[in-house]
């Protein structure tokens, strides 16, 4: 064992993960538990903008400023995560003048680089923007990709000693009179990567501090330490709908004081539309609704018109863990702040060595860890720096992408390309493999060797390895490789294993397609049902359904279908063995 | 120059084709019209019948099935006779080429999913890998390709307890590829038995395989390969690898590029050019001209210039949502673009699918529903022409998916409606 303190994070989101990186780095012994994958609550959810503070310019200028120092910094230590896309904050007729001024003036305030273009030179660069566009304010906002980001939080934390525990529910919080002395997890498959089938077990971690950085699950985790007053977060629920590609290049924003579905993001080979605000009750359950995806391309179509007889692949939805202290009162979700608190229990409850960090946002998680790691060294009395602002992630180090990846690892030019820009520095350790090197996933153009890589990354779990390569999340939404990417995972797994991981995954995506289905999509998922029904007949299948074959002897044996030998084969000739019954 | 035709049928798959055959067996002339490429590169090749009618057990016989169908089902509107023209006009087109036609009962063919799948016609090229056989078999697969896992598909099949031995075995192809190969190139080779480099050897790539697999064989007497056999030589690659092996070889039928699929749409344009069917590709039909509830012409998009193709009788072949010949859109609305054929749906798109990926799936229904002549019906259950007819995957009323009888539907609706295209173009010249 180190003789280091022990700092036990729960919650393996932006956060979480950034929070385990930093205390790592600082030396000390850090373990981080998340109830599924990486980024399986908010962090996966989100519609991976990297704000430049624009948006927050006006209403929350101290949240402005925070976010374009990260988003300077972001582009340093993790541009294998980042596309510098630049964003635009559009003003159509209808938007008030008045505002659009004050959006200018605050993001000078605000530190964030600014330029007025006229609604030509605006179209000049995004050809989609509607004719009425008058004019635009340019902001540095990008594109981020926040799975590789958290997984690449996740591996730096490793690299400096710490443990990372996916699919390990907190089950419950331990406490020795009132202090908070480590959690007991279930571990649904066995400690280390997750591995279908296999059975779980329960295991008890203690640790010297404890951090609970579950965003909208906070509550939960709050209340199995027993604190009498609740830490009242506030889901709120926001759509985000997925195009089948980029109408823009750059981030559009609605110039206006606030409203729903005012923002496209390109990200990757789609763009994201979003989103909305409503207030839910529970985190895991709430309803994903008609309305929420007809508002995102009725409102959006009057900022980029194409998007109304474009295609959306799927829909997804998050939960903004927001937070405010008790007594603010505010009524409309959409105005509680975006800032974040922490709650050092031992102030606030008297229940000492646990501390839970609460609302915030993606763009700031770095900042967020920083604060929250001086507070757990000082209430160690570790002194040690911060060092996450400047040491690049895994995959962010002294890299080019400029390379020829065909010449290198055989591979075809734009699908080496596009792995080499989601590796980052990691390329060469990950494509350089000896043997064929075949495209699993056609649509986001990812080999073999990134599948195999991932999968040592998260086990037999596809969804996690589907977070980390984009594999089946293009048009197509796995209709062509989710059983591809099962296939990979054999025979380092069991057949049963690779079944039940690939069952997985095709319902997953099944999960977030069905509210495109319409037009093209729906031809598409017709497609993908009919491979899989039809030509597989996956949805019979005698080892994993209901379905049985009792008496085969019923169906034809081939016998008698063919005149000249009797037998099924074709007749094996010149002096070959003929295959008799 | 007008065009002038008994029959012209609209759609080039396999109901397309089916139903042309059928249309020209005499003298009406007949031609087809396609626009894009045929949705049979995406299928199988497999055709079956009527697989299911619950979730217990697959149909052995599925003649002796059908009257437990309901009385909207297409086959229950065809009838028996009619399912049995559609596989004799199958089997005539294709030959020697495709198996099953010596028993009514079903076959069982294992899948690239690694399940078991019953089928009535199946090609040549797959006979030797029935499950319903009981030599002992091995499957290969490689490591250049990604549809399978040959040891995974093994165990997968061993798991639905097959009355047979199976082991899986993955390989090289043998010779030098890019890294990132395609199936397409690996059947090339195979196809023109192209020289390769092999255990310091240079020999054909036939004989390269066959010596790469043969050391795995064991006790199997049957091989399995994924269906990249060749394309144009596909008989000679097969009669090749089992002479080097001394044992049966056979193809599992695979997804998109399914040579299958495409092999067989080769063999059915030549059974169109053999048959006298004149075939226009290309362009879309996009409207048609009527009189009264007698349709005259119908209109295709020549490049922008519309171009009316007259003709006694229609056939709507057009496919289903995935060959585009059902459309639908955000605002609830299901349609056939031609002819605006009624499509009973929901017009909340909430309603179409079911949240479970194999759940019973209301969009796999979509369809226009059909007299016994297989004329399209509107929503008051009258046909929407005297003169339309509709065959396959635009043929809704079922989920032909969980049915496996996609194929079937596609041959009986096309048979039915050729038939009676054919007589009743026949009847008008007589009368006029």
């Amino acid at each position: 064992m180190s003789s280091q303190p022990h700092v036990l994070v729960i919650g393996g989101g932006s956060t979480g993960c950034g929070i385990a990186r930093d205390l790592a780095m600082r030396g000390l012994d850090v373990t981080l538990v998340e109830q599924g994958n990486l980024t399986h609550g908010t962090t996966g959810r989100m519609h991976g903008l990297l704000h430049s503070g624009g948006r927050y310019a006006v209403a929350d200028q101290a949240s402005a400023k925070e976010c374009m120092i990260e988003n300077r910094i972001l582009r340093d230590i993790a541009s294998h995560c980042v596309e510098e896309t630049g964003g635009l904050f559009v003003k159509r007729p209808e938007d008030s003048e008045e505002y659009f001024q004050k959006k200018l003036e605050g993001c000078k305030e605000c530190d964030i680089p600014v330029e007025v273009l006229s609604g030509e030179e605006a179209r000049k660069e995004e050809p989609y923007l509607a004719k009425d566009v008058e004019k635009a304010i340019r902001v540095p906002d990008g594109a981020v990709d926040p799975f590789r980001l958290c997984v690449a939080n996740a591996a730096s934390a490793e690299e400096h000693g710490a443990r990372i525990e996916t699919h390990a529910p907190v089950v419950d919080v331990l406490k020795e009179g009132d202090e908070v002395v480590g959690v007991e997890v279930e571990h649904e498959s066995g400690p280390g990567k997750r591995v279908h089938r296999e059975p779980g077990t329960r295991e008890e971690i203690r640790a010297d501090y404890v951090v609970n950085a579950t965003g909208a699950w906070a509550g939960q985790i709050g209340e199995m330490a027993g604190l009498e007053k609740e830490i009242e977060v506030r889901p709120g629920k926001g759509v985000m709908t997925i195009m089948n590609t980029r109408q823009v290049d750059t981030v559009i924003n609605r110039c206006k004081p606030k409203g729903d579905a005012d923002i496209v993001v390109p990200h990757e080979t789609t763009a994201i539309l979003g989103t909305t605000d409503v207030e839910v009750d529970d985190p895991e359950d709430y309803p994903e609704e008609q309305w929420e995806v007809d508002l995102m391309i009725d409102t959006l179509k009057e900022l980029v018109p194409i998007i109304e007889e474009a295609r959306t692949i799927r829909s997804f939805w998050g939960v903004r863990p927001l937070y405010e202290p008790p007594g603010t009162g505010t009524s409309d979700s959409t105005d509680i702040t975006r800032d974040f608190f922490l709650l050092d229990h031992a102030d606030r409850d008297g229940v000492e060595n646990f501390t839970s960090i609460v609302g915030g946002k993606f763009t700031t998680y770095r900042m967020m860890g920083e604060d929250i790691s001086d507070h757990v060294c000082d209430k160690l009395g570790v002194d040690a720096e911060c060092r996450t602002d400047e040491v690049p992630l895994p995959g962010s180090d002294d890299f080019s992408v400029l390379r020829d990846y065909m010449d290198e690892f055989g591979i075809r030019s734009p699908i080496g390309r596009r792995s080499a820009q989601r590796l980052g520095s990691r390329t060469d350790e990950v494509l350089d493999v000896d043997g064929p090197n075949p495209t699993v996933c056609e649509c986001e153009a990812v080999t073999r060797a990134e599948v195999q890589d991932g999968i040592e990354g998260s086990g037999s779990d596809l969804n996690a390895v589907r977070l980390r390569t984009r594999a089946s999340m293009g048009n197509c939404q796995g209709a062509f490789c989710c059983h591809r990417m099962a296939s990979e995972l054999y025979d380092e797994y069991d057949e049963e294993t690779a079944y039940d991981a690939w069952d997985e995954l095709y319902q997953e995506r099944w999960k977030g397609e069905r509210h495109a289905m319409w037009g093209r999509q729906l031809s598409q998922a017709a497609l993908k049902y009919s491979l899989h029904g039809t030509t597989m007949n996956r949805d019979k299948d005698a080892a994993t359904t209901d379905t049985v074959i009792s008496d085969f002897t019923a169906f034809d044996t081939g016998a008698g279908a063919s005149p000249s030998d009797g037998t099924a084969g074709t007749a094996a000739t010149d002096g070959g063995r003929r295959g008799g019954d | 120059m007008a065009i002038r035709e008994d029959v012209i049928v609209i759609g080039g798959g396999l109901a397309g084709s089916m139903a042309a055959l059928e249309a020209a067996d005499g003298d009406a002339s007949v031609r087809l019209i396609t626009h894009k490429k045929s949705t049979l590169r995406h299928a199988s090749g497999l055709i079956d019948v009527l697989g299911y009618l619950d979730e217990e057990e697959p149909v052995a016989d599925p003649f002796a099935a059908i009257s437990e169908l309901p009385d909207d089902h297409p086959y229950s509107i065809a009838g028996e006779a009619a399912i049995r023209d559609g596989l004799a006009r199958f089997d005539e087109a294709v030959g020697d080429t495709y198996l099953g036609s010596h028993t009514d009962s079903n076959a069982l063919l294992p899948t690239f999913g690694g399940a078991v799948k019953p089928t009535a016609r199946y090609p040549a090229a797959a006979a030797a890998g029935l499950a319903s056989d009981s030599r002992d078999m091995l499957i290969v697969g490689f490591e250049e390709l990604t549809e399978y896992n040959a040891g995974m598909l093994a165990d997968h099949l061993d798991a639905a307890d097959v009355p047979f031995d199976v082991e899986g075995v993955e390989l090289n192809f043998p010779g030098e590829y890019a890294h990132d190969s395609r199936v397409t190139r690996f059947a090339k080779r195979l196809d023109i038995n192209e020289d390769v480099d092999h255990d310091g050897q240079t020999m054909g790539a036939r004989q390269a395989l066959a010596d790469a697999v043969a050391p795995h064989v064991g006790d199997a007497e049957r091989v399995g390969f994924p269906a990249f056999l060749g394309d144009d030589h596909t008989a000679d690659v097969r009669a090749d690898l089992e002479r080097e092996l001394g044992v049966d070889v056979f193809e599992i039928p695979m997804g998109p590029p399914s040579f299958p699929g495409m092999r067989l749409a080769d063999q059915l344009k030549d059974a169109l050019d053999d048959a006298g069917v004149h075939i226009s590709a290309g362009n879309p039909v996009i409207n048609y001209e009527a009189d009264g509830d007698e349709i005259e012409a119908v209109i295709v998009d020549s490049k922008g210039r519309e171009v009316p193709y007259h003709a006694e009788e229609f056939i709507l072949a057009t496919g289903g949502l995935v060959g585009k010949g059902i459309d639908s859109d955000r605002d609830g609305t299901v349609e056939e673009p031609i002819f605006d054929c009624h499509i009973p749906h929901s017009d909340d798109r909430y309603d179409w699918f079911d949240e479970e990926a194999f759940g019973n799936q209301p969009f796999a229904h979509f369809g226009v529903r059909i007299d016994e002549g297989m004329r399209p019906l509107d929503a008051d259950g009258e046909p929407e022409f005297a003169n339309l007819r509709a065959a396959g995957g635009v043929v809704g009323g079922t989920d032909p998916v969980t049915e496996k009888s996609q194929s079937g539907i596609s041959l009986t609706t096309a048979a039915v409606a050729g038939q009676r295209a054919r007589e009743r173009a026949a009847k008008r010249e007589v009368s006029q």
